[in-house]
């Protein structure tokens, strides 16, 4: 198994907030990883802390280790602009900007200097393509990305991120906003991406970590309880909290 | 219940008269200066010049669009970037509530006093005489607490969720500004910027104290210049017939409505270009 991102002896505060208390986690290239736990048990802040979004919020502090590809990705000469470019975000509500289909696509690559009409048109195609929204707005690309529907808004950022050329997708609660069938679509995608893509997901539903991830790490009050291979860690749960937790006992 | 009902039917009517009086007013007063005034307006008012046997506006006209571009090419910008400095760069704390407070006072300081200031400062210190660089100079020091005070109002409505997705795609903080956050921002910051054509266009102690009131056509921005509203003050105190005075504001009226339709149009157009904006 090879190591893409990995945090050791990770710390995060928030002002006084001991928010991540000394997390290890290796996360295995082209795998799905699955982050469960309690709300506010810091599941989102370690997402945050893998590409780096914590810089934006004042008085954080991180002390330990995050390296992608074995390089330490807070070490102070650190290209923050290419780790979100190989490192992707995906958020809990889906947040297209108010601006046209094909911009939305279009806005990353922009960002890094894309300019020709004509690789432009390919990379949204094939972002679309790969997020499996091409076929329902080929036709409507200069539309507002607001006029979407919710499910379609969400596969439309998954789309966005995609068209920088991640290597891994950071993805918060991707489905919490959405109806059934939108989720499912979401989850059939994860499927399909998984490989070519390293995925770590952060979820609330059991089942949906169960159905869609090969590893799972339990969060519990800033600590990291346990992981593992996902069926292992829900067959025989090594913590008794993370039976309690996730045979619904508490949570 | 009954009583409930009563009462629930006479705040609706009460409602109603109020908005009604309201609108009434508004209508009764706009159409009366456009009846009174409308039927003096000619081509020739509106092109020849004042003095003499003229009796144009032409150079008011010129002088109060000049005033008004030349007032909001110094306030825009600033007002706009100080704005932008206050919400998403400056760290909250007392320079930034000072900064606040000042401009807080600023905008309930009654214009009269800019023009003292003005005078003094821009016409005799910086010896920039009556010219209509020194009137928009003033103009903007009294318009720019209302433009800071709306943009900063409408920046902080720009969710969140759209610069943290700029940010994620790896998109620096000045890109997301110009990309994401101002064209968001834009329809707000037009409003403020008609709002305070609308205080330009109307002001008049200010003005004459900086521009002066000489009513011909200015060569350049070191000419001093009489704007429409101070041409209206100035013949009715001079005792000129009213039909005159109810012609120039007539054409007050009209210059306030195209300006403002013009803005709009532009910040239209601003915003296609830009990407933002609402669905469609
Ligand atoms: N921006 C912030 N500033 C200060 N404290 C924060 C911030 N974000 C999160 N926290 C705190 O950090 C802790 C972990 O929060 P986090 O959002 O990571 O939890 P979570 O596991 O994602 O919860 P949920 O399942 O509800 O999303 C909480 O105690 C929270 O109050
Ligand atoms: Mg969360």
């Amino acid at each position: 198994m090879e190591t893409i991102l990995s945090a050791e002896k990770l710390n995060l505060y928030y002002s006084d907030n001991h928010a991540l208390k000394d997390i290890t986690l290796p996360v295995p290239k082209g795998q799905v990883t699955a982050l469960i736990g309690p709300s506010g048990c810091g599941k989102s802040t370690f997402l945050k802390t893998l590409n780096r979004m914590n810089d934006l919020v004042d008085g954080v502090r991180v002390a330990g280790l995050v390296t992608l590809d074995g390089e330490d990705i807070y070490a102070p000469d650190y290209d923050v602009v290419g780790l979100r470019k190989r490192v992707g975000m995906v958020f809990q509500k889906p947040n297209p900007f108010p601006m046209s289909i094909f911009d939305n696509v279009a806005y990353g690559p922009r960002i890094h200097g894309q300019r020709d009409k004509k690789a432009l048109r390919e990379i949204v195609e094939s972002s679309l393509k790969g997020a499996a929204l091409w076929d329902e707005v080929k036709d409507r690309l200069n539309k507002s990305a607001l006029s979407l529907s919710g499910g379609q808004q969400q596969r439309l950022c998954i789309a966005r991120v995609l068209a920088v050329g991640p290597e891994v997708l950071l993805m918060d609660e991707p489905t919490s906003a959405l109806d059934p069938i939108s989720t499912q679509r979401i989850e059939d995608l994860i499927e399909e991406l998984k490989g070519r893509y390293t995925i770590v997901i952060v979820t609330h539903n059991m089942q949906q970590a169960g159905r869609i991830s090969d590893r799972t790490a339990f969060f519990y009050r800033g600590d990291l309880i346990e992981w593992g291979e996902t069926d292992t860690l829900f067959q025989t749960p090594a913590d008794k909290r993370t039976e309690d937790y996730i045979t619904g006992r508490f949570g | 219940m009954k009583a409930r009902k009563v009462t629930d039917g006479l705040v609706k009517v009460f409602v109603w008269l109020c908005a009604g009086i309201t609108a009434a007013l508004l209508i009764w007063i706009l159409v009366y200066i456009m009846s009174r005034g409308l039927p003096h307006v000619t081509w020739e008012y509106l092109t020849s010049k004042f003095g003499g046997d003229d009796h144009g506006i032409y150079p008011m006209i010129v002088s109060t669009l000049c005033l008004v571009g030349l007032t909001l090419l110094f306030a825009a910008p600033v007002g706009v970037f100080a704005a932008v400095y206050l919400v998403e760069y400056a760290k909250p704390g007392k320079l930034v509530n000072v900064i606040r407070f000042a401009t807080e006072c600023l905008s309930g300081i009654p214009s009269i006093l800019f023009g003292l200031f003005g005078f003094i400062f821009f016409v005799q210190i910086c010896n920039f005489k009556f010219s209509l660089l020194s009137g928009a100079l003033t103009l903007a020091l009294m318009v720019l607490p209302t433009i800071i005070r709306t943009t900063e109002e409408v920046l902080k409505t720009v969710p969140v969720s759209y610069k943290e997705g700029s940010l994620a795609l790896g998109a620096n903080k000045l890109y997301t500004l110009f990309r994401i956050t101002l064209p968001s921002a834009l329809p707000g910051v037009l409003t403020a910027l008609i709002l305070s054509i609308g205080r330009i266009v109307g002001e008049t102690a200010a003005v004459f104290l900086t521009a002066g009131m000489v009513y011909r056509v200015p060569k350049s921005i070191f000419s001093s210049g009489r704007t429409l509203a101070v041409h209206l003050y100035a013949i009715a105190n001079e005792g000129f017939s009213f039909d005159e005075c109810f012609a120039t504001a007539a054409v007050l009226v009209v210059l306030v409505l195209l300006i403002n339709f013009a803005a709009d149009l532009a910040g239209k157009l601003l915003i296609r270009r830009l990407g933002g904006g609402q669905p469609n």
